[in-house]
């Protein structure tokens, strides 16, 4: 089974959420990577674009396939991450780690409670394999 | 009914026919209304014997004024550039003539191995840094490099110079029609474009910029300028060139342009009365993943061995989808294979001679053709291997009574536009001799006189 760190929160479109202080910190699960294959690029906002929940940020594709990333909380991006245009199989190798994609500052705290926890999303990939 | 062209034998329809407890194939047609159906047999002659077609097609063919048959001087976007032997030698080779959509890398690695050449001396003698395995033809070319730069900028504007060919304009217009990517015209008031005036039209709304050198009056345009201009507002420059010429003209890639299209057709393609032809699009190495259309790249196989592969093929609408920059799928590859057969046949230096031949003989045919009284250059600006004459008599009448005389004189341009109704747009390339344009300066004299 993919790993699914407890705690992180999860979209069902297989992003990860990491609050941070007043900052989430956003990326794609390790089921996502693998199910994608190897990444080959990853199109990411500009510092200061905004972002809305359940809605497209970027892009990532790998070589079979191409994928919008979904926000998981509404706000402005405060970084973004450089180091994935020189190496995008960073995010095949530590998805959850140096392979993060954006930081978000959220507008509206209740977007949180939206998320999926660890054990839901587990459950939901369960359902997801039927 | 038998017929050599149905594979089915009338004994395998009946056994057909058979299986499926039907007695003939009247049967299967009852379901259609008997005012729907056709009473009579078709009004078509019967059918001939192949030599006699033969005859007949050749006497068909007979009627037709060709480059074969008369000195071709038009131009417009379609050249009488000579096509080498060698050209016409392999690509009636059936692996390449008949292979439909050869692209397996299991199976077609010497296909992918001529586009993967096409492309690199595309590439080359544009200055850019990727070139696609070819669009259909100039005009899409065009309207594709137009819908590039819309997604690659977000912009909903194109600006492009009058001068660039009528025909590629209009058909980016109904590509542009669809995304609701306005086009606006920068005029070209004596030959070229105003830059000046086009500078005005360039603004943060604008995609790009999209001017033709040489362009289609045979001017010389200032694409550096026109770089600057674009750059400046952060829009594209878009430049539409024909690479037979760029043996001797500089690479549009080294003066700014960020997307080069163009008709490849002057690269050993045969006129054949319109094409098939072939669009050349390149790309700066920044933009390639918009780019549109097939794109074959070099790697290794599991045994280190070098191949060649589709290659960023998520660009693609297949995988991409809806938000592909674009729908095609699909290339000239037979054209794109006579370019390459032409490019590597004449060489570096045999390409710069094609160039400076069809200069010189135009610049000689300039002088000679403005000889006639009432006969004068258009246009004032640099020309390279077409121009613009003003004639004292109908160019549509002179086009015809010199057609007579084994002359194609050139294209009228009262149908590009009417305020050059008195015009002819000459053309001149490495074919024409020194006799056919002075038989063509004696007969325009006497026409026009």
């Amino acid at each position: 089974m993919a790993n699914i760190p407890k705690e992180l929160r999860y979209t069902r479109e297989h992003e990860w959420a990491k609050q941070e202080g007043d900052r989430v910190r956003v990326g794609i699960t390790d089921y996502a990577q693998e199910q994608l294959g190897d990444v080959v690029f990853v199109e990411l906002p500009k510092v200061g674009a905004k972002v809305t929940a359940a809605k497209a940020f970027g892009v990532v594709e790998s070589v079979k396939a191409v994928s919008d990333l979904f926000a998981p909380v509404s706000g402005e991006v405060v970084e973004a991450n450089g180091e994935l245009t020189k190496k995008p199989e960073t995010v095949n190798q530590e998805p959850y780690g140096k392979g993060w994609m954006i930081v978000i500052k959220p507008s509206n705290k209740a977007d949180w409670d939206q998320l999926l926890t660890a054990q839901q999303y587990e459950d939901f990939l369960k359902q997801a394999a039927h | 009914m038998a017929s050599r062209f149905i594979a089915n034998t009338t004994a395998e329809q009946r056994q057909m026919l058979g299986v499926i407890g039907a007695g003939s194939i009247e049967d299967l047609l009852v379901k259609i209304p008997a005012k729907a159906r056709l009473s009579r047999p078709l009004n078509l002659a019967p059918a001939l014997a192949e030599t006699d077609l033969v005859r007949h097609m050749r006497a068909l063919a007979a009627r037709n004024a060709d480059a074969d048959s008369h000195a071709c001087f038009m131009g417009a976007g379609s050249y009488d550039h000579y096509v080498p032997s060698p050209i016409s030698h392999m690509v009636l080779r059936g692996e390449f003539l008949t292979a439909y959509t050869p692209y397996q890398p299991e199976a077609s690695q010497g296909t992918l191995r001529t586009i993967y050449e096409y492309q690199t001396m595309i590439a080359e003698l544009t200055g850019m840094d990727v070139a696609n395995a070819s669009i259909y033809d100039g005009a899409s070319s065009l309207a594709e490099a137009a819908l590039m730069a819309h997604a690659v900028t977000e912009r909903k504007e194109i600006v492009l110079s009058r001068g660039v060919n009528p025909l590629y304009r209009r058909v980016t217009a109904t590509y542009c029609e669809g995304p609701g990517i306005r086009l606006r015209d920068a005029a070209v008031p004596d030959g070229v474009t105003d830059l000046d005036a086009a500078k005005k039209l360039v603004g943060p709304k604008t995609a790009a910029l999209v001017v033709q050198s040489p362009n289609f009056y045979g001017c010389l345009e200032d694409v550096a300028t026109a770089a600057e201009i674009a750059h400046a507002a952060g829009a594209l420059l878009v430049v539409v060139a024909d690479p037979v010429n760029l043996g001797v003209l500089e690479a549009p890639g080294k003066l700014g342009a960020d997307i080069v299209v163009g008709e490849g057709q002057g690269l050993g393609v045969p006129m054949s009365f319109g094409g098939p032809n072939l669009g050349v699009f390149a790309a700066k190495k920044d933009l390639v993943r918009r780019m549109p259309g097939r794109l074959v790249g070099a790697t290794v196989d599991k045994d280190g061995r070098r191949g060649f592969v589709l290659t960023l093929q998520t660009r693609e609408q297949h995988i991409r989808r809806a938000k592909a920059t674009s729908n095609i799928c699909t290339n000239v590859a037979l054209c794109a294979l006579m370019a390459t057969i032409y490019l590597a046949t004449l060489g570096r230096r045999g390409l710069v001679r094609v160039g400076e031949l069809s200069t010189a003989k135009a610049h000689y045919a300039a002088e000679r053709l403005t000889k006639a009284p009432g006969v004068s250059l258009r246009f004032a600006q640099p020309f390279f291997k077409e121009f613009a004459l003003k004639l004292p008599k109908s160019p549509e009448r002179v086009v015809a009574k010199l057609a007579k005389q084994g002359i194609l004189a050139g294209v009228p341009l009262k149908a590009f536009d009417r305020a050059l109704a008195d015009c002819l747009l000459v053309a001149v390339t490495e074919k024409r001799t020194k006799a056919e344009v002075d038989a063509f300066a004696e007969a325009l004299a006497k026409a026009v006189a």
